[in-house]
């Protein structure tokens, strides 16, 4: 039996029943590695002896007749942004080579006291600035539908993972769409909770007002379940939310007769590919036809998304990757003296497109710019922040396209950034005003690439979303096909 | 043409919590390099800040204490710059937004009260310690850093350009230092770099009010260095500006070995530190309330503790200003009085014997070998007759190098002043007798004569007699 295709809470109740162990477990999906992984490239780091240990330890303990929790023993990865203790993270740039950090980001913390089995690290666009994954210094990740596309970006790694079965969960991070857009590139279900829900604590920061780690995962089910673990207020994050945290899967039920859905006209672009559109309204129907009520509403100000975006995230991004000198961790290029040091090694460890972003930010922060670009960017960034409020007065929820198209051709987008920031228009707007967001599979393109279908909330909806979400997704298959492989089909 | 100085100081503390501003690391001074630190001062990937709320109460404090506006909404900001001391490459400091605005200082020059207006007060953190092979970083091999400091608070005090000379500058540091010493939210400690400044100096022709070309000097750390390189400033920009010579904005580095600023960028060179509101903390809101309770928790600040001196114990404003002049001071004095002693005669005596002993061995008033306890016990022995100030001058020679109480030392040395009229009568009536030209001069009308003849008396008695006693005496014999 295979077991790598499962989701996790079917195998947490194998392992509960004794059906399986964990260590088959882990070696099924180490097996899929294995097959596989030559062509998908999820991974930058794999830790497979910890994870073997890992799951012994678990099965020692189902042995022991001892309760499990629900992610215990089950094989999953993290994206290599997320500090991981004594393991490798680079954030797939060359000036983080061999850097290990000596501690855990506070999300590590929380998965590791629920004893899940850690297979590795996952690959990503360099710093998370990206849509593709092609931006990893180190590698391409290739999409499980079709290996000549891209699996999507930032967190390509962990999407792919999850798709291809090499990791049956996965952590990823979303500044500006970065787990939802590759959770519909690879046909699985990822969540950006509300900012400040996780702790970033540890995570490494692309832009800090936008940040957010999330869940990546077969279906809404297993989302709403790791999002209870690495869910709540972290001292140690001063922008973390001191709200208490509801348990997520009260909300997996599969209802959503009179809820108020809205129908932002804005996010169905000009230039939006048919098939997303058309698979995008077939669910807003479905969802009708379950009892949902559909608003056409507005968002007026969403055509500044974009430009906003890359304004703040790369000025943000400009300081926070100050600190990559070559002074006390990290790669080192030597210099003559201490300016030639610092500007050898940010010259030549920094990818091509983190640099542009840092130009952009130190270019929107300089002196006699700063009004005209950083400072009006932050007051459209209200002006957006104020439509969802409107928005959210009449209705509980919204729906929309997560990318305007399906995962498109590896080299296809490289030399047009500003067509491959455009990808980020239907997702970047959560992240101005830190709302959550999950995306799940809503069907497939003629040429069969998943496409997904994005649900947004209010602050702290993220029940409403996931009911919503778990509603429609019970209510078609689309979550249960995985990728077929080159025939390495499950 | 006559110029006049313009000068502004942005005084750097340290504020004297536990632990640093971001993090729970400890503050501690001189310890073991890089072994008070942990991955958010590092600034390691992925860490994020979290302010310390005494940070926040000190420089609040010190914001009441120096008359400001305390801002009820204040933030952090990014201030970018690259150096290998600053591990970010940013510093976390407020820029738009500071925690403190708009107070002020008055200061007493040679009896002359100014006020200095106070711009601003914001928080910071400190960065590292460069440590070089060599002297500067470009002659330098290797430079290695010491992060125990990265982190540390500060709080920086932006002044008005309100001040006209070396010596008001100087003046008014030093009234800044005994304010914050006073509200024990700082050690200033200069030697330590707890207390630095950067001078900011321009000329104008008198009688103009538009400000000239200025120049800045950084991180001067004493108050001699603040006069001397200001004085030296001052006279360099007067010879350029009388050459026809024109000056450039500039930053200056003092050298206190050749006693002279050398030019360090200018203003073309200048950093844009390109500030952003820093994304990681949230805002700092304080209530109308909580200013109230800090403002009611402040303790009797130098000022006011002058005009209590003057007013109830009488002292000069002079006397009162050098005594308030430092916490120590006040708080020696406080203590010397507390059981009685004289108010005046306590200040003389610590102005007197005890500073100069104090100035002879390099010592502070924390260090005194004589405590205020005792000096209080000593000065109330005068009061009471006991000794004579001649014989206490001798009594705290004794306490100097003897833990014993002065009553003890007075006793055992046998300097118990005779105020025993029979005792003195004998003495008085030999002196009389033995010298026939003062009492004579005396009779004849010159009673300043009579000064001779106590001295003898008090030689013979060898200090021990009662001068009052002894000046009765020879009155009540010489006029009959
Ligand atoms: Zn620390």
């Amino acid at each position: 039996m295979r077991l790598f295709d499962k989701p996790a809470h079917v195998l947490h109740d194998m392992l509960v029943n004794k059906e399986i162990t964990a260590t088959e477990l882990t070696k099924d999906v180490i097996a899929r590695i294995d097959e596989v992984e030559g062509d998908v490239m999820a991974y930058l780091t794999q830790t497979r002896e910890a994870a073997l240990a890992q799951a012994a330890a678990v099965d020692e303990k189902i042995a022991g007749g001892k309760v499990i929790s629900f992610l215990e023993g089950i094989p999953g990865a993290v994206k290599d942004n997320i500090c991981t203790k004594g393991i490798k993270t680079t954030c797939a740039s060359k000036i983080l080579e061999n850097f290990v950090p000596p501690y855990d980001a506070t999300v590590i913390e929380k998965i590791n006291a629920a004893k899940p089995v850690i297979l590795g690290k996952t690959n990503m666009d360099e710093f998370a600035m990206g849509g593709s994954t092609e931006n990893s210094a180190y590698h391409l990740t290739h999409n499980p539908w079709n290996t000549d596309c891209v699996p999507g970006g930032s967190s390509g790694g962990s999407a792919a993972a999850v798709a291809a079965g090499t990791a049956i969960w996965a952590i990823g991070s979303d500044t500006g769409g970065s787990i939802r857009q590759p959770a519909s590139f690879c046909g699985v279900v990822g969540m950006k909770p509300t900012y400040g829900r996780v702790s970033r604590y540890g995570l490494v920061a692309f832009a800090s007002s936008l940040d957010q780690i999330g869940p990546l995962a077969r279906d809404v089910t297993d989302c709403a379940n790791i999002l209870n673990i690495i869910a709540g207020h972290d001292a140690q994050d001063s922008t973390s939310i001191d709200a208490s945290v509801p348990d997520y899967t009260k909300a997996l039920v599969a209802d959503i007769k009179g809820l108020k859905i809205g129908l932002p006209r804005e996010y169905f672009v000009k230039g939006m590919d048919a098939d997303v559109e058309k698979a995008v309204r077939t669910a807003v129907k479905q969802m009708e036809s379950l009892g949902a009520e559909i608003v056409e509403i507005s968002l007026p100000h969403t055509e500044y998304a974009i430009s906003t975006y890359y304004l703040i995230a790369p000025a943000e991004a400009a300081t926070n990757l100050e600190r990559y000198d070559g002074v006390s961790y990290g790669e080192r290029v030597d210099g003559a003296d201490i300016v030639e040091m610092m500007t050898n090694t940010r010259s030549r460890k920094f990818g091509k497109e983190v640099k542009r972003r840092i130009m952009i930010g130190n270019y929107a922060l300089s002196a006699g710019y700063y009004d005209a670009y950083y400072l009006k960017s932050l007051r459209v960034r209200t002006l957006i922040k104020q439509d969802f409020d409107k928005a959210f007065e009449k209705v509980d929820a919204i729906v929309a396209p997560t990318a305007p198209t399906p995962a498109f051709k590896i080299g296809e987008m490289v030399s047009d950034p500003l067509k491959m920031y455009l990808q980020d228009v239907c997702t970047v707007p959560l992240n101005l005003a830190g709302l959550p967001g999950i995306s799940l599979p809503c069907g497939f393109s003629n040429k069969h690439m998943p496409i997904g279908l994005q649900i947004i909330g209010k602050p702290l909806g993220e029940e409403t979303i996931l009911r919503a979400a778990y509603t429609y997704e019970q209510s078609q298959g689309f979550y249960k096909e995985m990728a077929e492989l080159g025939g390495k089909k499950a | 043409m006559k110029y006049e100085a313009v000068i502004g100081l942005e005084i750097h503390s340290e504020l004297k919590t536990k632990t640093k501003i971001f993090c729970g690391c400890a503050t501690t001074f001189g310890a073991e390099q890089n072994t008070h630190v942990c991955p958010v001062c590092l600034g390691l990937p992925g860490v994020l800040p979290v302010i310390n709320k005494r940070v926040v109460e000190f420089a609040i404090r010190a914001g009441l204490a120096l008359n400001c506006t305390i801002n009820k909404f204040s933030k952090f900001d990014r201030k970018n710059y690259y150096y290998p001391d600053l591990p970010k490459n940013f510093q976390t400091s407020q820029y738009d937004l500071p925690i403190a605005e708009k107070g002020y200082v008055d200061i007493d020059v040679d009896g002359q009260k100014k006020r200095i207006r106070i711009t601003r007060i914001h928080m910071e953190e400190d960065a590292g310690k460069l440590v070089h092979s060599g002297n500067t970083i470009k002659d330098s091999a290797t430079s290695n850093v010491d992060y125990n400091r990265t982190g540390v608070p500060l709080i920086e005090i932006v002044s008005e350009p309100d001040m006209a000379t070396p010596q008001e500058a100087r003046v008014y540091m030093e009234k800044v230092k005994s304010i914050l010493e006073y509200i024990d939210v700082s050690n200033c400690r200069m030697e330590e770099g707890n207390l630095r400044a950067d001078l900011n100096v321009s000329l104008r022709p008198v009688g103009t009010t538009a400000l000239g070309t200025k120049a800045e000097m950084k991180n001067i750390n004493s108050f001699k260095a603040v006069e001397d390189a200001l004085a030296y400033e001052i006279q360099r920009q007067q010879e350029v500006l009388e050459d026809g010579g024109h000056l450039v904005q500039e930053t200056r580095t003092w050298d206190p070995d050749k006693g002279i600023t050398l030019s360090m960028r200018t203003k073309e060179a200048a950093h844009d530190y390109r500030y952003m509101p820093e994304p990681d903390l949230v805002p700092i809101v304080t209530t109308d309330e909580e200013i109230a309770a800090y403002r009611k928790a402040l303790p009797e600040l130098p000022d006011a503790r002058r005009q209590r001196l003057e007013t109830e114990d009488g002292l000069s404003s002079y006397d009162a200003g050098i005594i308030t002049g430092s916490r120590e001071l006040a708080e020696y004095f406080d203590a010397a009085i507390v059981d009685g002693a004289d108010a005046k005669l306590t200040a003389n005596w610590m102005m007197g014997d005890l500073a100069k002993n104090l100035n002879a061995e390099g010592k502070t008033i924390q260090d005194s070998p004589v405590d205020a306890k005792r000096l209080g016990q000593m000065i109330m022995l005068i009061s009471k007759g006991t000794i004579s100030s001649k014989i206490a001058k001798k009594v705290f020679v004794e306490m100097w190098t003897s833990p014993d109480a002065p009553e003890k030392i007075v006793k055992d040395k046998g300097l118990v002043q005779i105020t025993d009229t029979k005792a003195i009568e004998g003495i008085v009536d030999a002196v009389i007798a033995a010298n026939p030209k003062p009492v004579a001069d005396y009779k004849g009308g010159n009673t300043k004569a009579i000064g001779a003849l106590v001295g003898q008396v008090m030689k013979q008695s060898k200090g021990k007699a009662n001068p009052g006693v002894v000046n009765q005496l020879l009155k009540a014999k010489l006029d009959t």
